[in-house]
C-alpha cells in the first residue's frame, strides 16, 4: 500500500506519445491486406494440384511472386502489430515485454522464411 | 495476467430469502447483491419481494421501497431520481444503466441488481469511482485559454456550439467505462470511454486553446489506444450517448497531426 493521491495514480507515468504510428500502421497493413489476399488466393489457388515443374514455372513469373512475397510480408506485419495489442490487453509486467519479444521474433522470422521460399521458387 | 475467475473472497454465495408481502396479488422478485466489508463474508444475493400496486414503476422506487418497508441495511447511492445526477449507476438485468430511469416493466422475469462491474465494491450496490473521477480530472475538464480573458464572454458561434451536442450531455455515471472490456483488463492506464468523451468535449471546444497539449496528453498505447470499438460504452450509455465515437474521432485527429 502505497500513499499516492488519487490522482499521482491517475495520471502515472504521464503519455508516452506514441501510439498513432502503431494505429495507422494497422489501419495501412489492414488495407493493403484487402488486396493482397483476394489476389494470393487468385494466384495461388490457380496452381494448387500443379505438378512441381509448372509451380517452379508460375512463379518464375514476377506478378504471382510478387503477390505472394508482399502477403507473407504485409501479413505477417499486420499479425505482428494486431497480437502485440493482444498482449498488451491481457498480460502485464515483466511476462508482457518476454511475450511481444518472441512475438517478433516468430512474425519476422516466419516472414523471412516465407520470403526465403518465394526467393527459391522465384529466382 | 488478466483474471477469468473471480478471487476466493469475491465469489458469490445464496443469500436471504426475505418474506413476501401479505395479501399482496401484483409481486415481483428482486435478487439484489449484497457484500457488507465489515462482517468479513463473501457476497451474497439476496431475494426481495416487492407488492408492485404499492410501488413506483422504476428499479430506484423498489429499491427504496425495500430500503424503507423491508430491510434498512440496503445500501445504494441515489439523489436526483431522474436521470441527471448519474449517483443510482448499477448493473439491472444484465446492463450498467441508471435504476432512476430504466422501469421495472423493462425487465422479463427476476430483477438482477449488481453494483457497476469490475470496480471494488465499497458496499452492496455501492463502487468505489475514485479512480474513475481522478481519471476524468486528469483529462482537465475545463476550458484552457492562453488569450487574455475578454471583457465579456468567449464568443462561440451556433455551428461550433452544436459540436458539443452529445458530449456535454454526460452525467459521469460510469454505465459506460465499467462495461468496457479494456477498461476492465487496463482501467489503471486506459481512461475508459467516459473520460475519452469528455476529453473529446475540450477538444473540440472552439473557444479552447490547448487542443494540441491535451491531444499530446492522449497520445498514448494505454491511455486512448485501448479501445479497440468493442462499442459497448455505446449500447450502455443510459443518456443515449455514443462515447466510441467520440474516441473515434480523437484518433482521427491524432492520424491528422502525425500523417
Amino acid at each position: 500500500m502505497a500513499f499516492l493521491t488519487d490522482r499521482k495514480r491517475a495520471s502515472g507515468m504521464g503519455s508516452a506519445k506514441s501510439g498513432t504510428h502503431h494505429f495507422w500502421s494497422m489501419k495501412v497493413s489492414s488495407v493493403a491486406l484487402l488486396f493482397l489476399v483476394p489476389m494470393f488466393i487468385l494466384t495461388f489457388g490457380g496452381i494448387l494440384g500443379s505438378n512441381y515443374a509448372e509451380v517452379m514455372a508460375y512463379f518464375a513469373r514476377p506478378f504471382p511472386a510478387i503477390v505472394a512475397a508482399l502477403t507473407i510480408l504485409v501479413g505477417f506485419k499486420h499479425f505482428n502489430d494486431g497480437a502485440q495489442v493482444l498482449i498488451e490487453d491481457y498480460v502485464h509486467g515483466f511476462m508482457q515485454k518476454i511475450l511481444i519479444i518472441l512475438l517478433t521474433c516468430l512474425s519476422y522470422g516466419a516472414a523471412a522464411v516465407g520470403i526465403f521460399a518465394i526467393a527459391k521458387l522465384a529466382l | 495476467m488478466v483474471q477469468l475467475a473471480l478471487p476466493k473472497n469475491s465469489r458469490m454465495t445464496t443469500g436471504k430469502t426475505w418474506p413476501k408481502p401479505e395479501g399482496a396479488n401484483n409481486i415481483r422478485k428482486l435478487q439484489i447483491y449484497r457484500w457488507n466489508p465489515d462482517d468479513g463474508k463473501n457476497p451474497s444475493v439476496d431475494t426481495y419481494w416487492v407488492d408492485m400496486d404499492n410501488c413506483g414503476p422504476m428499479i430506484l422506487d423498489a429499491l427504496i421501497k425495500i430500503k424503507n418497508e423491508i430491510d434498512p441495511t440496503l445500501t445504494f447511492r441515489r439523489s436526483c431520481r431522474e436521470g441527471i445526477c448519474g449517483s443510482c449507476a448499477m448493473n439491472i438485468d444484465g446492463i450498467n444503466t441508471l435504476a432512476c430511469i430504466y422501469g421495472m416493466d423493462e425487465v422479463k422475469g427476476d430483477v438482477k441488481i449488481y453494483p457497476l462491474p469490475h470496480m471494488p465494491v465499497v458496499k452492496d450496490l455501492i463502487p468505489d469511482l475514485t479512480h474513475f473521477y481522478a481519471q476524468h480530472a486528469s483529462i482537465m475538464p475545463w476550458l484552457e485559454t492562453k488569450t487574455n480573458r475578454p471583457a465579456k464572454e468567449w464568443k462561440q458561434s451556433i455551428g461550433d456550439r452544436k459540436k458539443l451536442d452529445g458530449l456535454y450531455e454526460c452525467v459521469m455515471c460510469a454505465c459506460c467505462s465499467t462495461s468496457c472490456p479494456s477498461y476492465w483488463w487496463n482501467g489503471d492506464r486506459y481512461l475508459g470511454p467516459a473520460a475519452l468523451l469528455h476529453a473529446y468535449r475540450w477538444i473540440i471546444d472552439s473557444r479552447d486553446e490547448a487542443t494540441g497539449e491535451r491531444l499530446d496528453e492522449l497520445e498514448d498505447p494505454f491511455k486512448l489506444y485501448r479501445c479497440h470499438t468493442i462499442m459497448n460504452c455505446a449500447k450502455t450509455c443510459p443518456k443515449g450517448l455514443n462515447p466510441a465515437l467520440a474516441i473515434a474521432e480523437i484518433k482521427k485527429m491524432m492520424v491528422e497531426r502525425t500523417v
